[in-house]
C-alpha cells in the first residue's frame, strides 16, 4: 500500500509541530524518519495513525484521498502505530491483552487466539507466556506483544515510535528482525528515531525533518555526515569536560536505608563533595531510584541520616531540601516536574519562592522570555508546557535550576533527548558544576555516565557494588557490576553500617 | 470573535438541551410545557416581591459559588458546602441571641457575621483535615458532615433554642428587631446582602486572576506529584482553599439566618450549597459567568414554587430543569474537546 502525504500541517497555537510536511512511503521498505526532539517526527505519525488531528494537508492512500482523522479508519486501512509507553492493560494476562480488540461477539474463542498467538510467537521468535499478567513483562517484551496484537488485526502500514528505547540488545535483534521480514511481505514500515545507528541497520530509507519542515530523503547506503548535516544544520560539537578539583562535602548519608521499589536498598553510607558529577548505575529498580528520591527528600528512608552541608536533615521533607539547595529533577517530566495546563509563564512565576501577594505579570513574562531566550526553549510565555515537545519540557526544566541549586539530583537527564539536545543539557550541567555544584545523575546509557560523569556508582540488588573514580573503572567492569557480577570488595560504599 | 460565536453556539446548545428534555418530561407527565415555562417566568420574575425572593436566593448561591470556585481549583469536591451554610447559620445565631439589653446591635450583627464565617470555615476545615491527614475523601466527609449540622440545627431548634413553650419546625425565635438586617420593604431584600456579594464576586475574580495563591492552588489542582518541584506543600493549600470555601458558604449561611428568616429553621440552608456546586460547574469553574447562572437558578428555584398551585404540577420540575442544563452543558463540552481533541492520551 502506498501513503502519501501532502503539504501536512499541524498547529499547536502558535507553535508549528508540522510545517507542511510532504513525504511518500512506498510498499515493502522500513522508511525511517528521522529528526531532533521536537522536529515533528511523532506529530507526524500520530497524524497518520489518526491519533491527531491535522491542521490541514492531505493523506493518499494508493492514490485516493482518505479522510484520515480518526484511529478508527486509521484502523481500517490497515495503519497501526506502535506508540513509545505500552498501550495495554497491565492488569490483565498476556492473551487477555491479545485477545483485547480481536475477539468479538459473545465467545471469547480463546483456544483459537492462543494458537494464533502461539504461532504469531515463533515466527517472530517472540518468547512470551500467555498467562503472565502484562505488569510483570519487561518493556520489550510488552512491546512485544503489542506487536503481535497488531500484526494479528491486519497491518499494511506499521509506524514504529522510538521502538528501541528501553528494550534489551536480544529483543531489539528481534524486532529487527520481524520488521525486516514484514517488509519482504509487502508491507510499510516506518520507523521513527533520533537513534542514528537504528536506522542505518534497518532502513531503506530515511527522511530528516527539522522544526517540522523536511530537510531531505536519503537512499541506502547512508552518509553519516550528510544525515546529521541534515537533523541539525552544523554538526554538533561533543561537550567538553572541563577538569575541576573537587571541594568540601556536602552530602552524606549514613546507614541510609529505604523500602520500595524492585529491591529496596540496604543500609549504605557515601559522601558526596562539591563539583563532583557522580553517575547512580544499575538495572532498573536496583535501588539508585530509591537513593536518588531520598537525597532529595522525596521519599522518607526506613532509617539513617542525611545530612546536607553538615546538618542533618530530616528525611522526607521535600521543601526543606529544596530550600536547603536540593533540587531534584524527575524523568517522567509531565508527570511529576511540570504542570499540565499551566504556560511557561506561570511555571515561572510559581518558581519565585519569595514573591508577594500577587502575581507580577510583566515580571513573569520578562523572566520566561529571557529563560525561553537562554534555553532555546521552542514556545512562548503563553505556550501550555503539554504542548512542547519533549526535549523542550527537558529544557524548561533545565531552567528551573538557580544559582541556590548547590546540588543537583537527575533521573536519566537526557533520556529521549537527541544528541543535540543531549550535550546541551550537559553544557549547562558542567556550566553549574563549574560554578560550584555537585551533580548526583541516574543513567542507563553507558556513553553518558562513562562521558559525564567522574565518579560512578554501581547499584545491584539494593546495594552498592561498585564506587570508583571515572578513571579508575571502565565500560567492562561497570557492565559487569549492573548485573551482579562484581566481586562484594568491589563495593565501594559500606554496606553493614548502623541501621537506625 | 470566533471565540464568541463559538460561546453562543454552546449556550444555545446547551439551552435546547436542557428545555428539551424538561419539555419531554413534561409531556410524559401529561402537562403543557409551555403553560409550565410560562409559569415559571412569571412565579420568578412577574413582580417586584418575587424578584426580591429570586435575589435573595441568587446571594447565598452566588456566594457558595466563589468559595467553590477555590475547592474546585486544587481539585477538591466541596460536597460539603451544604453543612458549612448551616454551620455558618448555627454560629451567627448563637451570636445573635448573645443580644441583650444594653448591648450594641451594630456590633453583635459584626459579631455574628464573623462567627458564621468563621463557623462555615472551621466546618469546611474539618473536612479538609479528614482528607489531608486521614486520607478520606471529601466527598464523604462532606456529605457526613451535612447530616450532622443539619442533625445539630434540628437539636437546637427543638432542644436548648426551642421557642418559648413550643418547638416546631418553624425554627427558633425570632430575633430582636434591632438585629435585622435593614431591608427594602417592597422586596423584603436587603442591601447589605446584595453589597456584600458584589465584593465577594470582584474579591474573588481579583484572587483568582492575579493572587499567588490562586495559581499554586491551580497548579496542585492540576499536577499534585509536581509539587516538591516548586516547593509547595498540597495539604496547606487544601485546607486554605477549603476554608475559603466555607467562609463564603458560612457567609451566606449567617445572610439567611439575619437577613432572610431572622432565625433559625431547619431548612436554613435550602440546598443552595448543593445547587451552588451545579453553579459552578455550569459556569464552566469562571467566576465571571457564575454570577448569571446563580440568576437563573435563582429564577427556576422561586418560579417552580408556584407550579403546584397553577399547573397541579410537582415543584421539582425545576430540579429537573437544572439537571438537564448541567448535563446539557457537560455533554455540550465533551463533544467539543472530542472533535477538536480525538483520542487524547489517556
Amino acid at each position: 500500500m502506498k501513503v502519501e502525504l501532502r503539504d501536512i500541517h499541524k498547529h499547536y497555537g502558535a507553535v508549528r509541530a508540522n510545517d507542511g510536511v510532504s513525504l511518500t512511503l512506498a510498499p515493502g521498505t522500513i522508511h525511517g524518519i528521522l529528526g531532533e526532539n521536537g522536529a515533528g517526527k511523532s506529530t507526524l505519525m500520530k497524524v497518520l495513525a489518526g491519533y491527531t488531528a491535522r491542521t490541514r494537508g492531505e493523506i493518499l492512500v494508493d492514490g485516493e484521498t482518505v479522510d484520515g482523522g480518526t484511529p478508527r479508519e486509521a484502523a481500517r486501512l490497515g495503519i497501526a502505530m506502535l506508540y513509545q509507553e505500552p498501550m495495554d492493560y497491565p492488569q490483565f494476562s498476556v492473551i487477555e491483552n491479545f485477545m483485547t480488540g480481536l475477539s468479538r461477539g459473545l465467545s471469547r474463542r480463546e483456544t483459537f487466539f492462543r494458537q494464533q498467538l502461539d504461532s504469531l510467537s515463533r515466527r517472530f521468535r517472540f518468547a512470551l507466556d500467555p498467562d503472565r499478567s502484562a505488569r510483570d513483562l519487561t518493556p520489550g517484551e510488552r512491546q512485544q506483544l503489542e506487536l503481535l496484537r497488531l500484526i494479528a488485526r491486519g497491518i499494511e502500514v506499521l509506524i514504529l515510535d522510538e521502538p528501541t528505547t528501553g528494550i534489551s540488545g536480544e529483543q531489539q535483534e528481534a524486532l529487527f528482525d520481524a520488521l525486516r521480514a514484514l517488509a519482504a511481505e509487502g508491507k510499510t514500515v516506518v520507523l521513527v528515531s533520533h537513534k542514528l545507528r537504528d536506522a542505518e541497520a534497518l532502513c531503506d530509507r530515511v527522511t530528516v525533518l527539522r522544526n517540522g519542515k523536511v530537510t531531505g530523503t536519503v537512499e541506502k547506503p547512508f552518509s553519516q555526515d550528510r544525515i546529521l548535516e541534515l537533523m541539525f544544520g552544523a554538526l554538533p560539537e561533543p561537550a567538553p569536560r572541563r577538569d575541576v578539583s573537587p571541594g568540601e562535602e556536602v552530602l552524606s548519608v549514613e546507614g541510609l536505608r529505604g523500602t520500595g521499589g524492585r529491591a529496596g536498598l540496604e543500609p549504605v553510607s557515601l559522601r558526596f563533595c562539591r563539583r563532583e558529577t557522580v553517575a547512580l548505575a544499575g538495572l532498573e529498580g536496583s535501588g539508585q531510584e530509591l537513593f536518588l528520591r531520598m537525597a532529595g527528600g522525596l521519599v522518607r528512608p526506613a532509617g539513617g541520616v542525611i545530612r546536607l552541608f553538615g546538618r542533618e536533615a530530616r528525611g522526607g521533607d521535600a521543601r526543606l531540601f529544596r530550600k536547603s539547595g536540593v533540587t531534584f529533577l524527575p524523568a517522567s517530566r509531565l508527570e511529576e516536574g511540570l504542570v499540565p495546563g499551566l504556560t511557561i509563564g506561570e511555571h515561572v512565576a510559581l518558581l519565585e519562592d519569595r514573591g508577594g501577594f500577587f502575581v507580577s505579570r510583566r515580571e513573569s513574562l520578562n523572566r520566561s522570555r529571557e529563560k525561553i531566550r537562554r534555553f532555546r526553549i521552542l514556545g512562548s510565555p503563553e505556550t501550555t508546557v503539554e504542548n512542547l515537545s519533549g526535549g523542550n519540557q527537558q529544557r524548561l526544566l533545565l531552567s528551573f535550576l538557580s544559582e541556590r541549586s548547590q546540588i543537583l539530583l537527575l533521573e536519566h537527564p537526557t533520556r529521549g533527548l537527541d544528541v543535540d539536545s543531549a550535550r546541551w543539557t550537559w553544557r549547562r550541567l558542567e556550566d553549574a558544576r563549574h560554578e560550584g555544584a555537585t551533580i548526583l545523575f541516574i543513567s542507563s546509557d553507558m556513553d553518558e555516565i562513562l562521558s559525564a560523569a567522574g565518579r560512578v556508582l554501581v547499584f545491584f540488588n539494593g546495594r552498592v557494588v561498585l564506587d570508583k573514580r571515572r578513571d579508575e573503572t571502565d565500560g567492562t567492569a561497570i557492565g559487569e557490576a549492573m548485573v551482579g557480577k562484581a566481586g562484594a570488595s568491589a563495593a565501594g560504599g559500606g554496606n553493614g553500617g548502623a541501621a537506625g | 470573535m470566533k471565540n464568541l460565536a463559538r460561546l453562543g453556539t454552546d449556550f444555545a446548545v446547551t439551552l435546547v438541551g436542557a428545555f428539551g428534555l424538561a419539555t419531554a418530561v413534561l409531556l410524559f407527565a401529561g402537562a403543557e410545557p409551555l403553560s409550565a415555562f410560562s409559569a415559571l417566568f412569571r412565579g420568578s420574575l412577574g413582580s417586584l416581591l418575587r424578584l426580591g425572593y429570586v435575589m435573595n436566593a441568587w446571594i447565598p448561591l452566588t456566594l457558595c459559588a466563589c468559595g467553590l470556585i477555590f475547592t474546585f481549583r486544587i481539585g477538591l469536591w466541596n460536597i460539603g458546602v451544604e453543612g458549612q451554610v448551616m454551620m455558618g447559620a448555627i454560629l451567627a445565631t448563637w451570636a445573635l441571641r448573645c443580644y441583650g439589653e444594653g448591648g450594641s446591635p451594630v456590633l453583635t450583627v459584626a459579631a455574628a457575621f464573623a462567627a458564621g464565617m468563621a463557623g462555615g470555615a472551621l466546618w469546611a476545615l474539618l473536612a479538609g483535615y479528614l482528607k489531608t491527614k486521614g486520607g478520606v475523601h471529601e466527598i464523604f466527609t462532606g456529605l457526613g458532615l451535612n447530616f450532622v449540622a443539619q442533625a445539630i440545627i434540628l437539636w437546637l431548634v427543638f432542644g436548648p433554642w426551642k421557642r418559648a413553650g413550643v418547638a416546631s419546625m418553624s425554627g427558633t425565635e425570632t430575633f430582636s428587631r434591632d438585629l435585622w438586617l435593614p431591608a427594602v420593604t417592597a422586596m423584603r431584600l436587603s442591601p447589605a446582602g446584595l453589597a456584600l456579594v458584589a465584593a465577594a464576586l470582584v474579591l474573588t475574580a481579583v484572587l483568582i486572576r492575579y493572587s499567588r495563591a490562586a495559581l499554586r492552588l491551580k497548579a496542585l489542582g492540576n499536577n499534585e506529584r509536581a509539587a516538591p518541584m516548586f516547593g509547595l506543600r498540597p495539604q496547606a493549600y487544601m485546607l486554605l482553599a477549603m476554608a475559603v470555601a466555607g467562609g463564603f458558604a458560612g457567609l451566606a449561611g449567617t445572610i439567611q439566618a439575619a437577613g432572610v428568616y431572622h432565625r433559625l429553621i431547619p431548612a436554613i440552608s435550602s440546598n443552595y450549597g448543593y445547587l451552588a456546586l451545579l453553579v459552578v460547574m455550569l459556569a464552566n469553574y469562571r467566576v465571571a459567568a457564575v454570577p448569571l447562572v446563580a440568576f437563573f437558578f435563582a429564577c427556576l428555584n422561586v418560579g417552580s414554587i408556584q407550579l403546584p398551585m397553577v399547573l397541579e404540577l410537582d415543584s421539582s420540575l425545576s430540579g429537573v430543569i437544572q439537571g438537564a442544563l448541567v448535563l446539557s452543558a457537560l455533554a455540550v463540552h465533551g463533544w467539543r474537546s472530542g472533535i477538536t481533541k480525538p483520542g487524547r492520551a489517556p
